[in-house]
């Protein structure tokens, strides 16, 4: 994507982000509570918003390709999201799922929780950031040294 | 045909707050979503926020990959933040209401200027510290709730639905273990 993108392009954004907040507080997936009372099977309502929210971004996904070629304020072709799979799919989903059951939480209810008035949620935020660093930061350090032979530590 | 009462009452048994708020919010960030994509052709996921945010204080190479998408990605979950603040001030207040809407009794209400706002009760260790395992899992495994669970499982994305049976079951199994723990709330 260039640097001079289309004026509109961060006002649809932030008008796509504003929708997608007012559903997770809609379907109160922005209270941690709400997410443990599923994972405990007290009230199995959860899957109506995740399912939900895919098939309608599922028809989208599906019939965008075949009406237009390319978005209208990018010029990129619609593409599904499609990633690569290996291990760290396994791996890293264990342990979100770890963090997700032990707090009820996960990074776009967050978010909207903070706006619901959740101040308390900022304890997970910044769990969140500390978690992305340290990951981030071993990451950097594991394909800065990969080349070059390792030396004493 | 008559509906069974004992099956109706099973069924509300296992969604005691029905199932009109999870569905309607569900199709609302589903919406997000798409308008979004409609424009950008963007499937955007709201964890990598995490990592792109950080290129703005962090020289390290892995974060710095993001530095062309952490401008929209901070535009993204402001304007997530914000639909948040507009749900508390319109459904949440009550200034807005619906017989979809059903309001539930978790945490605590609080009242700033006219608006309602919602406090979790959660403990905030439990918070921080799945917040970490929540921040070191969704990069590693390549999305999150947002970004495999809805436009990962909309592209019909194998690896995505493996990662989604996989968080899935592995926070049930945890949460369960918490609970077991007496652990509340």
């Amino acid at each position: 994507m260039s640097a001079d993108r289309h004026p509109l392009f961060k006002p649809l954004v932030f008008a796509g982000g504003i929708v997608f907040g007012f559903g997770l507080g809609f379907s109160h997936m922005a209270r941690p509570e709400v997410v443990l009372n599923f994972l405990q099977f007290e009230d199995l309502g959860l899957p109506f918003v995740m399912f939900g929210a895919a098939i309608v971004s599922g028809v989208a996904f599906a019939l965008l390709p075949r009406i237009r070629d390319a978005a209208p304020l990018t010029g990129d072709p619609y593409e599904r999201r499609l990633k690569p799979f290996d291990r760290n799919v396994l791996v890293g989903g264990a342990v979100f799922g770890v963090g997700w059951g032990l707090s009820g939480i996960c990074p776009g209810a967050a978010y909207a929780s903070l706006g619901t008035g959740n101040v308390t949620i900022l304890w997970a935020l910044a769990g969140m950031f500390l978690g992305a660093y340290v990951q981030g930061y071993w990451r950097s350090r594991a394909a800065d040294t990969a080349p070059a032979p390792s030396g004493a530590d | 045909m008559v509906a069974d009462p004992v099956a109706l009452q099973a069924a509300a048994d296992l969604f005691p707050n029905g199932v009109s708020r999870y569905a309607v919010g569900g199709l609302l960030v589903g919406l997000g979503t798409v308008v979004i994509y409609v424009g950008t052709g963007i499937p955007a996921g709201a964890s990598t926020f995490l990592e792109s945010t950080l290129s703005y204080v962090s020289g390290q190479s892995r974060f710095q990959q993001y530095v062309g998408s952490r401008d929209w990605r901070l535009v993204f979950t402001a304007g997530i933040v914000l639909g948040g603040l507009a749900f508390a001030a319109t459904v949440q207040s009550g200034v807005v209401t619906s017989s979809l809407y059903e309001p539930g009794t978790t945490g605590q209400l609080y009242e700033v200027a006219g608006v309602t706002l919602w406090s979790t009760a959660v403990q905030p260790w439990r918070l921080f510290l799945g917040g970490i395992l929540v921040g070191v899992g969704t990069r590693i495994g390549k999305g999150c709730t947002s970004g495999h669970g809805v436009c990962g499982v909309g592209s019909a994305s194998k690896t995505s639905l493996v990662g989604v049976v996989t968080f899935l079951t592995v926070a049930i199994g945890t949460a369960q273990i918490v609970a077991a723990l007496g652990v509340s709330p």
